[in-house]
């Protein structure tokens, strides 16, 4: 970190007397971005100081139990590992279908600090393996605007990214989920592409497309990057920027980045098959055609250039021609041309309401709505327009990039809640170089309307590091430097020219500045800067305050662990825990367990027992074929359960208590993913004039399905009226009785409902054969077929 | 070694070895229980028999060695045997503890089991004198039936001899039964037996040659759940920086009556005396006073149903596990807490060290199957040695903690069987220099005096190619 820090510093040579001030504006913000590194970090340990030290949610039970597994079984073993405890009986592949970055960053972390005889738990490194990363985060944050606008904004975005709701929410300590790292890995590569951008150097090239590799490796958003950085080289190219920084930047990216991507197993040949891939090929080919006619129009006289550039277009265009034929067809040939789904409905929003509801079942990939971009991003929202226009005064490579980054990541958070995510490091970019911008002009004009220009120490430490860049540039611009050094400086000072040939008259906050600086006009009066400045530390106060708010009280819950404050002191509902300490007790450990596949992960994680489908929904008919048992009524859910060789089948219950998640408000989901495969449940089964409801006006395939049963059971007998408190109603029938179910465990507070199934009784001779030629079949593919044709009744 | 020795004595010295067992038999027939009154208590699932025997001796020459013997069946189950002799004078009698060891006599019919108990002075000749013993039995009540429903209690059998198994003429024989509750299914009767209330009394009887035998069955209720700790390890860790880190992991197991079929919360719930009567709900662990930082968490993080009560002289963790547990119903937790260290470790005057802490499990009521204790002691520290009041395995492994580099000693003690009882103290002696206390911070700091030199000398070198 202090590096860079005291180069920068070191740069101006005309402010002779001022290197001391430099320095110390060095040291400065290097302790200004350790203490935001340890704010990123503290913000986030919200979670294990209100409730424990404990990994949250679905997901990272899920990561948890790799890295377990990693720590345990050594690298090999985890690339070939083959997951029979899931899918049941399918299993899954894990080596060859999960993002590994997490999970070897967790499993490095846990090997070194046990190399070093510091004996922590896994788990412990898992639950605080995202606020560590969110601290690399918001130091990649700093990098990254520094190379856009100086290190003023640079460190003005890292606060800003250090406690971004948006960011928090998938952060906090225990949050052991890929987009904690990947949201490092993201920035940290455009800090790099940027670099080498700025630079042309293929040190950082090389470097650049390692980060790639390694945000491949974390998450499946890579696909972002892959598509956003070629974007921008075209609107470089497009806007005749192209320069030999440019190619540099982009075609190692490519090359390296594209074989280094495929070496994860998860990608391996999506990352030249898939269309997601395409553009960047496409532009990559474009860079060359352009660099390649920057070289001929370099080496020939103007008129044979002209000659030249007919032939080729001629040529080439029936060349292109030709091959955009066999690459459209090659992607027609695929049904989802080329696609896969979760990208297509970032393409088209519909796609996955209509065509996997699987997908959309999903709460995260909801579109979101504006209450949740005030929550997740917060005044942030408001800065970002001022911090786009301050990228245009004036408009470089880099800034260019952020305003390409903001416009496309504002589009994809608006498709899907989850890329909120994409959106909030943009959002701190933007809005950290528009504050400094701001600060910068108010402080600028207050310093020149005050008589005595002594007030140096008072000035805070982000508008000297905007002094010192621009210091550096006013340096460079003295300079006039010659055309082979193609270094940063050169470019700002490309740009001071562009800018002083067009300057409109000033009326946005960074021309002002400019001015001011200049000419020393146009300085705003005393008081409004004044006022201006404390309406803006305000702002900012507001801000640190929502954030916190949200640290504290939005998303720091586990969500595996409930608590309610009421009169009488803290009440905690751990029945999730509670259900799953039973089953890995007190069932035999090659029991197979049934539930919705929000609970899989977590049952095998926490319980280490078989489930038949989980959170990493894959197999779209294996689910239907539990939420057909699930909609189906008791004997027709039974025969299901039994072919799939469960023995359990666990259900959320939250009537008792009125927790809202649970299975009977997730049931509709059931019944739509299941009728999408089994033809036989109907969605207008279960609603009664397109209402849900499970009172008495309750239709009677919803009153006699399994849910409804293994929720219900002698539920009248708590209140003898069975009040529902979460659908706040009566239930519709109480008094039933369970043939080929039986209750072998409910939680304190009802929460988790485990129920077994019946042995086979004998039967008379024609019904136990016939059950027998059923639960025979073994193989999924045969089962499918029989069940397609069979109703189940 | 025992079988060859026979062996050779059964082919060669038969003669020999004839005599010598008539020599020793007819030493044991030096000695007579005149009166014998023994009271089993069955309330728990621990059984714990008083036994009050008067011993005699007829023979010519004194002895010091009283003999107890036990059927095979028993002796597996027996956690411990404690003889105590009253002394002194009508009014001012004191207790004193004898040693008992277990001991192998060479005619023992049918496998039975010896004990001796060693008289501080030997019996003589036409003397008596009067020995209490307590002995422990564990895993001696045998549910019937074996499994049963939510609503149902438990009942259990207890299999014993009505007559004590003694190598001794008993000239007197009572056994009174305490059963927990007046609901007793049957029990075997041997006249003169008679049942009042919760207590059944067997005899007196008269005159009984040595090894009489006689087997009693009570089937009765018992539902106080029997809780055992199939496994317990307890880590026991000094830090001469002032602090005693213990972590007991345990394997908790209902062991009574099989839970079978339904578990339904809402009869649980609502009816807690009918349902689930044998259910093991909470349990109560004594922790030594001045405890800090306690916490009672499982593999998938807290648990947050415990209480802590502290005052000057003990404090009491009350915990329920995360579900109540139904008859082979298991869960596995670990609690852990910090005590101050001046408590427990003393120095002894040879500028030697020792940790002064207790056996055995600190909840109450329950049977550990399988106790291992785990002394780690600082880095550094030389020649432990274990001081137990009663016969374990022991060796020493080597844990790495926080940044040792040559790791700490860990004194091992293991156990098999144990009751409350076993809650006496033990010792760990070693020698330790307070040198290398300062071993670690000491490392720390060179190791980031390296590091700031290290970034000092990366600053300062230029190593370009090119100018």
């Amino acid at each position: 970190m202090a590096a860079p820090e005291t180069s920068t510093a070191a740069v101006p040579t005309l402010y002779t007397n001022n290197t001391l001030r430099n320095a110390f504006g060095g040291v400065l913000s290097f302790f200004i971005l350790l203490l935001i590194g340890v704010l990123a970090f503290s913000i986030r340990l919200f979670s294990v100081i209100k409730y424990e030290s404990v990994i949250h949610e679905f997901d990272p039970y899920f990561n948890y139990r790799v890295t377990q597994f990693l720590t345990k079984k050594g690298i090999y073993e985890f690339w070939n590992w083959f997951d029979d405890r899931t899918w049941y009986p399918l299993g899954r592949v894990i080596g060859g279908t999960v993002y590994p970055g997490l999970t070897l960053t967790a499993g490095t972390i846990w090997w070194l600090l046990n190399s070093l005889n510091i004996p922590l738990s896994v788990e412990t490194v898992c639950v605080f393996t995202a606020p560590i990363f969110s601290a690399f985060a918001s130091w990649a944050t700093y990098l990254l605007t520094k190379e856009v606008k100086g290190a003023g904004a640079g460190l003005t975005a890292a606060v800003l990214l250090a406690m971004v709701p948006s960011y928090i929410s998938r952060s906090v300590a225990g949050s052991y989920d890929n987009e904690a790292v990947a949201i490092f890995a993201l920035i940290f590569t455009f800090y790099l592409y940027l670099k080498t951008l700025n630079t042309g150097s293929l040190f950082y090239a090389t470097l650049n497309s390692l980060a790639y590799f390694y945000m491949v490796c974390s998450w499946g958003g890579y696909t972002f990057i892959i598509n956003l950085i070629p974007m921008h080289v075209l609107l470089c190219i497009v806007t005749g920027r192209y320069s030999s920084r440019l190619y540099i930047a982009y075609a190692p990216l490519v090359v390296l980045g594209t074989l280094l991507a495929a070496l994860v197993p998860v990608v391996g040949f999506n990352a030249v098959m898939t269309s997601e891939h395409f553009a960047s090929f496409l532009v990559f080919i474009i860079i060359h055609v352009v660099a390649f006619v920057y070289y001929i129009k370099g080496i020939l006289s103007p008129k044979m250039f002209k000659v030249a550039v007919t032939l080729v277009v001629t040529v080439g265009l029936a060349v292109c021609c030709a091959v955009i034929a066999v690459l459209i067809a090659l992607v027609a040939s695929s049904p989802t041309k080329g696609w896969s789904g979760r990208s297509l409905s970032l393409l088209d929003p519909t796609y996955a309401s209509k065509y996997i509801p699987i997908i959309a079942s999903v709460s995260e990939h909801q579109p979101p709505t504006w209450p949740s971009y005030f929550m997740d991003i917060n005044v942030l929202a408001f800065l970002v327009p001022a911090g786009i226009i301050a990228c245009f005064l004036p408009l470089s490579d880099a800034s260019s990039f952020i305003v390409l980054y903001i416009a496309t990541s504002v589009y994809f958070s608006g498709v899907m809640v989850r890329l909120m995510l994409v959106l909030a490091p943009a959002a701190c970019i933007t809005s950290g170089i528009a504050l400094s911008e701001a600060f910068d002009v108010l402080t600028g004009s207050i310093k020149f309307q005050l008589p005595g220009v002594t007030s140096n120490a008072e000035v805070d430490a982000g508008e000297t590091s905007s002094d010192t860049s621009e210091a550096q540039t006013d340096e460079v611009k003295a300079e006039k430097p010659d055309d082979t050094s193609k270094n940063r400086p050169s470019k700002k000072s490309k740009k001071k020219e562009r800018e002083l040939a067009e300057n409109p008259p000033a009326k946005a906050t960074a021309k002002a500045k400019a001015k001011a600086e200049k000419k020393r006009l146009l300085a705003l009066p005393l008081e409004a800067s004044v006022i201006s400045l404390l309406l803006l530390v305000v702002l900012g106060a507001f801000y640190v305050v929502h954030s916190v708010w949200a640290a504290a009280e939005a998303y720091s819950a586990p969500s595996i662990v409930l608590t309610t404050r009421s009169r009488d002191g803290l009440h905690v509902f751990d029945d999730f825990r509670e259900a799953y300490a039973w089953l890995s007790h007190n069932t035999d450990v090659n029991d197979k367990v049934a539930s919705w596949w929000d609970y899989g992960y977590q049952t095998t994680a926490m319980a280490n027992r078989t489930v038949i489908v989980d959170n990493n929904t894959w197999n779209n008919t294996h689910i239907a074929t539990v939420g057909t048992a699930m909609s189906s009524p008791e004997r027709a859910a039974w025969e299901i359960f039994h072919s799939l060789d469960v023995k359990y089948v666990l259900v959320v219950f939250g009537g008792l208590i009125g927790y809202p998640s649970d299975d009977i408000n997730k049931f509709l989901w059931m019944v739509r993913i299941g009728g999408g495969v089994f033809p036989h449940i109907k969605e207008p089964d279960y609603l009664r004039d397109g209402q849900y409801r499970i009172d008495s006006q309750a239709t009677p395939t919803m009153l006699n399905c399994l849910m409804y049963k293994l929720s219900y059971y002698r539920f009248v007998e708590t209140d003898g009226k069975a009040y529902d408190r979460v659908r706040r109603t009566e239930i519709g029938k109480k008094y039933f009785k369970l043939t080929h179910f039986e209750e072998v465990f409910t939680t304190h507070h009802w929460m988790v409902r485990i129920y077994k199934l019946k042995p086979l009784k004998n039967r008379i001779r024609g019904k136990a054969k016939k059950s027998k030629s059923k639960t025979s079949s073994t193989s999924s593919s045969k089962r499918s077929g029989t069940k397609k044709k069979n109703p189940w009744l | 070694m025992e079988a060859p020795i026979r062996a050779r004595e059964a082919l060669g010295f038969i003669l020999f070895s004839l005599l010598f067992s008539i020599c020793r038999s007819s030493s044991l027939n030096h000695l007579l229980i005149s009166n014998a009154e023994r009271r089993i208590d069955l309330s728990s699932h621990i059984v714990k028999v008083y036994l009050t025997l008067k011993v005699e001796n007829a023979g010519s020459t004194p002895t010091s060695e009283v003999f107890l013997s036990f059927p095979p069946t028993q002796v597996d189950h027996l956690a411990t045997v404690e003889a105590l002799v009253t002394k002194g004078k009508r009014k001012k009698t004191t207790l004193v503890r004898l040693d008992v060891k277990p001991t192998e006599l060479p005619d023992a019919p049918n496998d039975a089991k010896y004990f001796a108990i060693y008289l501080a002075n030997p019996l003589k000749s036409g003397e008596s004198t009067t020995l209490e013993v307590l002995y422990l039995l564990t895993h001696s009540q045998e549910p019937f039936p074996a499994e049963i429903a939510q609503s149902e209690s438990q009942l259990v059998y207890y299999r014993d001899s009505v007559l004590i198994l003694s190598p001794y003429h008993i000239k007197q024989q009572t056994t009174f039964i305490k059963t927990p509750s007046t609901k007793v299914e049957s029990f075997t009767r041997v006249e003169p037996s008679n049942r009042a209330g919760t207590e059944i009394k067997y005899g007196p009887y008269e005159d009984h040659p040595p090894y009489s035998f006689s087997p009693i069955l009570i089937h009765f209720e018992n539902n106080s759940p029997f809780a055992v700790v199939e496994e317990l390890v307890r880590e026991v860790e000094i830090s001469h920086w002032g602090n005693l880190q213990v972590t007991e992991q345990y394997t908790l197991v209902h062991a009574g009556a099989r839970h079978k079929g339904v578990f339904s919360r809402v009869d649980f719930q609502s009816r807690p005396t009918l349902n689930g009567a044998s259910s093991l709900r909470y349990l109560l662990a004594r922790l030594p006073p001045r405890v800090h930082s306690v916490y009672y968490r499982d593999e998938i993080g807290n648990i947050s149903s415990s209480h802590l009560r502290t005052d000057s002289r003990k404090s009491e963790l009350e915990i329920e596990p995360r579900y109540p547990l139904f008859g082979g119903w298991k869960a596995t937790f670990v609690i852990g807490y910090g005590l101050p260290l001046q408590d427990f470790l003393f120095e002894t005057s040879d500028d030697r060290r020792y940790l002064n802490f207790t056996f055995g499990c600190p909840l109450l009521e329950t049977v550990v199957d399988k106790l291992t204790i785990k002394v780690v002691l600082p880095e550094g520290s030389k020649d432990p040695s274990a001081v137990v009041p009663f016969p374990v395995e022991q060796h020493l492994e080597t844990k790495y903690s926080y940044l040792d580099v040559v790791g700490r000693t860990v004194v091992v003690m293991e156990k098999k069987n144990l009751v409350p009882t076993h809650n006496s103290h033990f010792q760990v002696y070693y020698t330790f220099k307070p040198i290398f206390m300062l071993a670690e911070p000491l490392m720390l700091a060179s190791a980031f005096f390296l590091f700031f030199v290290a970034c000092v000398a990366y600053l300062h070198i230029d190593l370009s190619i090119r100018k």
